[in-house]
């Protein structure tokens, strides 16, 4: 089953590519790239959504299949490729959640990462969010000195909020390219770094950023 | 994920890194007949018996266990393809060989599943274990003349495996010149008594102050 719809600009590159790329595919690049990456990246209701639709399908079918005069090798292995579909999209998911947990009141304050966020997931990062915050004051916070008590800033004359971890946006990650990248700068250098398709990099994160989102990189 | 917050492990487990080489193509000759496989990653079939067809290697191997089929290995996977591969290797400092991005993974799941379907296994086991210790090797040797901050590293034809085993030391050591390597905080070589932070600056000299 092949995708058709070129809604998710994230993922989707070339034409030809795309008419050629399995939802699967797709899926599984999204889950790598989502692992590798210190910061969680946009996510991709369009694709999710299909593969949603297709793994519940895949259910009712196989169902009917047990019931029916199916040859029990052709359900065990319609069964094995519909857990690893739905292995690929519980442990996309899941890493998102980790990463809204571990950040939680970065996400909270920043309008931008939370635009990358799900409907459910938006919903959940709030109630994490206030759930920490209410542990945080109850053990915590409460029993500190009046000026240190903010739960964003060490203390009252801390000028920003510096008790919110961040991703590290400086990790090194390694990468390849799908088609020829031209030179491009690199962060923090004056460096100009040229890729051809399937050249490994191993890459400060910063500097590929936007092309992971925009697909023409891959993690690895 | 996990795998962050624990700078000694690596993001992907091996699993995962198999999980994922599970997807390549592998050609199979079934000895049944069946009609084809709808699946969401794809549609394989219809088989029949003798006619070579294409599977991705969980379902060979899946096949395979239930005694349904045998598995063509794959082409580099020759003795004399293998021979080539490691002579290349031994002569070559730095460059790696071109080799199947996922070969450690695949010639280790025909290993374990379709031992008799490879002919010379035990040679063709040797040879492959060979090729990954010189690479291996080859990778820590280049590591060792990383000495000054590096903004981006190429590791060309360098395998999934590899990459996963040798990511977590590589990245902490980068990360670690890159703190530590920055031009502010390096002084001058010299003036190597004046102890306040200076940018090197070749255009104006001083005398050492004593």
């Amino acid at each position: 089953m092949t995708s058709e719809s070129a809604s998710t600009p994230g993922i989707d590159g070339d034409y030809e590519a795309l008419i050629s790329t399995t939802d699967v595919e797709l899926l599984k690049r999204a889950w790598r790239n989502e692992k590798a990456a210190p910061e969680i990246l946009r996510f991709e209701s369009a694709l999710i959504q299909r593969i949603r639709g297709q793994i519940q399908l895949m259910e009712e079918t196989v169902e009917e299949f047990s019931g029916s005069s199916i040859d029990p090798l052709s359900v065990s292995l319609y069964q094995m490729d519909l857990d690893r579909t739905q292995y690929l999209l519980r442990s996309y998911l899941r890493i998102r959640l980790q990463k809204i947990e571990k950040y939680t009141f970065h996400i909270s304050n920043n309008s931008e990462v939370q635009s990358r966020l799900s409907g459910q997931e938006k919903g959940f990062a709030r109630r994490c969010n206030e759930d920490l915050e209410r542990h945080l004051e109850e053990s915590v916070l409460s029993k500190l000195p009046d000026n240190y008590r903010d739960i964003l800033k060490q203390s009252i004359i801390s000028e920003e909020n510096d008790m919110v971890p961040e991703p590290h946006l400086d990790t090194f990650v390694v990468c390849k390219s799908r088609r020829f990248l031209g030179p491009f700068q690199l962060d923090g250098s004056d460096e100009l770094l040229e890729m051809k398709p399937d050249d490994l990099c191993i890459i400060h994160y910063k500097s590929i950023r936007e092309r992971v989102q925009e697909g023409e990189i891959d993690l690895v | 994920m996990a795998g962050q917050s624990d700078p000694h492990q690596s993001l992907f487990s091996a699993e995962e890194v198999e999980f994922i080489a599970e997807d390549e193509m592998v050609e199979i000759i079934p000895n049944l007949r069946m009609d084809a496989l709808n699946f969401i990653c794809g549609d394989f079939g219809p088989f029949f018996p003798q006619i070579a067809t294409q599977v991705p290697l969980w379902l060979a191997v899946a096949l395979k266990k239930r005694g349904k089929c045998t598995i063509r290995p794959p082409q580099w996977m020759s003795v004399e393809k293998l021979t080539q591969v490691l002579e290349a290797e031994r002569d070559s400092q730095r460059m790696f060989e071109q080799l199947p991005f996922h070969y450690v993974e695949i010639s280790r799941l025909l290993f374990d599943h379709a031992r008799d379907d490879i002919p010379d296994v035990y040679m063709v086991r040797s040879l492959i274990e060979d090729i990954r210790d010189v690479r291996f090797h080859k990778v820590e040797t280049n590591l060792e003349t990383l000495t000054e901050r590096a903004f981006a590293l190429k590791i060309n034809n360098l395998s999934a495996m590899e990459v996963n085993i040798v990511r977590p030391f590589v990245g902490r050591a980068l990360q670690a010149f890159y703190k530590h390597d920055s031009l502010e905080l390096i002084p001058d070589q010299e003036r190597v008594s004046d102890r306040r932070p200076q940018v090197a600056n070749n255009a104006t000299r001083r005398h050492l102050r004593r």
